[in-house]
């Protein structure tokens, strides 16, 4: 128990997990969006669309610095939402098919930049993958004050915005026809998922950073039928698994935070598939054995009657 | 020589990720391959563990039965009423974490290199052979990536017309008495077969790449599927040959590159392919509205 005290005193482990806990919420926030969206796998897609961003701010500065990646990974990523929106909507090319050509073409040529890097012999480039994994147990206070303002400006966009982006979400035509700005919306809401997996890269890494778009988001989807109520559970969610996975791993076993946190958020995805109400399985299961009970009830009674005539 | 089994690898990995591509472009399940390629990092790493050897085949193995509990899984989730694309993320990331997970507790002190196992590399082909007899019949990539074409040419033109009703109408294909679910499981065994036999020998990303680019390229070209199979096999070996050369002349990597101009033969399509470009569609368009003015 003392243990456990003393993780939270720990100053560090305290940014850390203030960090984690914010980055799940707002990626939980803004990844219900993206799930109504039907746009799930942009995280994924944006994440390794930042790959060829990243490589290009090194080359060009020749400096390390976290800040250019981030503002290289933020370009290269809105130039991938561009490319996806563009292909969608100009073509019979499905979503899905446009996020996976985005995502393979821009990580192919990611990778052709860092193996001239490698050959070039700019200096040393091992911080550039460092980067793209992830490592939680190194964020800094600048990553965590960097990660808070960032949250802040998503969340209280959301919150401004939450009208606007449900009926553009639910039903563009009508939204249209209200007279908003779709094309533009549609496109913000693009630009804080950047926002998200650009400031998520550094401490969960690439692949892991489209989880905690999508599994806290499905799984508040199970409980709740309400917009306003998805977005808010969903961020709990979110801020739940940062909290737990961090925990987990600041307590000593020397795990890597990233995939911890995604396993919470996995882990409380599958009690949502069992316990939620309605949709989950337990209670189907319920509804069968009930509705089966009546039927057989009913049954009886008619043969009683059938014996009474 | 090696530049021969190279090229040969890129282009038969091509042809047979195209194959099966062009079914999960129709299906829009393209995500599927990307989803694969990760998921089955905790096969290969238990694989590893309980057999203890870097051994491919065992690894490949158990690459190949988390790749088809993945498939399953996304499907289980899909038919309880969660949206495809996000099904597919669910299960890949949770499974992706398990496998790091699973490498940061068991194999601390065991040298098991991930960027070696689990994204190998296209140049590295020529030198890893086997030999029969003896006899060097040629590298390992080549045979293994060509006997999952030649499994995915006969299954494919085997139940051709089933996988192209069941892809384009499912409803129909069902209302018709073909077995969707079993079609459906078979593609999807097929994917994660070429996916895992093409990804050990040549990387992740040149599999997810030849899955979908050349048959989203070949898709704005024609609207019949068999052209389309064809289109995008032309489109593939080109973009490995191409790639290549790419790659040798700007000393860079040559999966990268291959995806490169698989990537640009995409945009060339998407600008100017004479049924759905974009230029195309622009200067029927001003056509019509001029004869509307005429009128």
């Amino acid at each position: 128990m003392l243990e456990g005290i003393k993780i939270f005193l720990d100053p560090n482990t305290q940014w850390i997990l203030f960090g984690s806990m914010l980055l799940g919420l707002c990626s939980g926030v803004i990844g219900s969006f993206a799930y109504l969206r039907k746009q799930s796998l942009m995280g994924d897609a944006l994440s390794h669309a930042a790959l060829p961003g990243v490589c290009i701010a090194f080359m060009l500065t020749g400096s390390k610095s976290i800040i250019l990646f981030l503002i290289g990974a933020s370009i290269a990523g809105i130039i991938a939402t561009f490319g996806i929106g563009y292909i969608t909507r100009n073509t019979r090319i499905k979503q899905d098919s446009a996020l996976a050509i985005v995502l393979t073409v821009f990580f192919g040529l990611g990778i052709v930049l860092l193996t001239e890097i490698q050959h070039s012999g700019l200096g040393n480039q091992s911080g550039l993958d460092k980067f793209l994994f992830g490592q939680a147990a190194a964020l800094v206070l600048l990553d965590v004050f960097i990660m808070g303002i960032a949250s802040i400006l998503l969340i209280s966009i959301c919150f401004l915005l939450f009208k606007e982006f449900k009926i553009t979400s639910f039903d563009p035509e009508f939204a249209k026809g209200m007279g908003y700005p779709v094309a533009f919306l549609e496109q913000l809401i693009m630009l804080l998922i950047v926002i998200a997996v650009v400031i998520g890269i550094q401490a969960v890494g690439v692949i892991l950073m489209s989880a905690l778009l999508i599994t806290p988001a499905v799984s508040a989807r199970y409980w709740t039928d309400k917009l306003s109520a998805m977005v808010i559970l969903s961020g709990i969610f979110g801020g739940l698994s940062g909290f737990v996975g961090t925990l987990i791993s600041a307590s000593g076993n020397n795990l890597p935070t990233g995939p911890l946190i995604v396993l919470a958020a996995t882990a409380l995805f599958i009690l949502s598939v069992i316990f939620a109400p309605r949709r989950g399985i337990l209670s189907k299961f319920l509804v069968h054995i009930l509705a089966r009970r009546t039927l057989k009830m009913s049954k009886l009674e008619i043969k009683r009657k059938e014996r009474t005539v | 020589m090696s530049a021969f089994w190279i090229i040969l690898t890129g282009a038969l990995v091509a042809s047979a990720c195209g194959l099966v591509g062009c079914f999960l472009v129709l299906r829009k399940m393209a995500m599927i391959g990307d989803a694969i390629s990760h998921a089955v990092l905790p096969g290969i790493v238990i694989a590893f563990l309980i057999s203890g050897s870097r051994d491919s085949l065992v690894m490949l193995f158990g690459a190949a039965i988390i790749g088809i509990i993945t498939v399953f899984l996304i499907q289980l989730f899909t038919q309880s009423g969660v949206q495809s694309d996000a099904s597919i993320g669910v299960v890949f990331t949770a499974l992706f974490a398990v496998g790091i997970i699973l490498i940061s507790l068991y194999t601390r002190d065991i040298d098991l290199d991930l960027d070696c196992v689990l994204y190998g590399e296209i140049a590295y082909v020529p030198w890893n052979t086997i030999d029969f007899m003896g006899v060097d019949i040629g590298p390992k990539a080549v045979l293994g990536v060509g006997f999952t074409l030649f499994l995915s040419i006969i299954i494919i033109s085997l139940f051709y017309k089933q996988f192209k009703v069941c892809s384009f109408d499912p409803a129909m294909a069902a209302a018709v008495g073909i077995p969707v679910a079993l079609f459906h499981y078979l593609l999807m065994g097929l994917v994660s077969l070429t996916t895992v036999a093409s990804f050990e020998s040549v990387g992740a990303i040149l599999v997810v790449g030849m899955l979908v680019v050349p048959p989203a390229t070949a898709y704005l070209l024609t609207d019949r599927l068999s052209l389309m199979i064809i289109y995008t096999i032309i489109i593939g070996c080109f973009s490995s040959i191409l790639g290549y050369y790419l790659a040798s002349l700007l000393d860079a990597s040559i999966a990268g590159s291959m995806i490169c101009v698989a990537g640009a033969i995409f945009i060339l399509a998407l600008l100017f392919s004479p049924a759905h470009g974009v230029f195309m569609r622009k200067i029927k368009q001003n056509k019509l509205i001029k004869e509307a003015t005429l009128l």
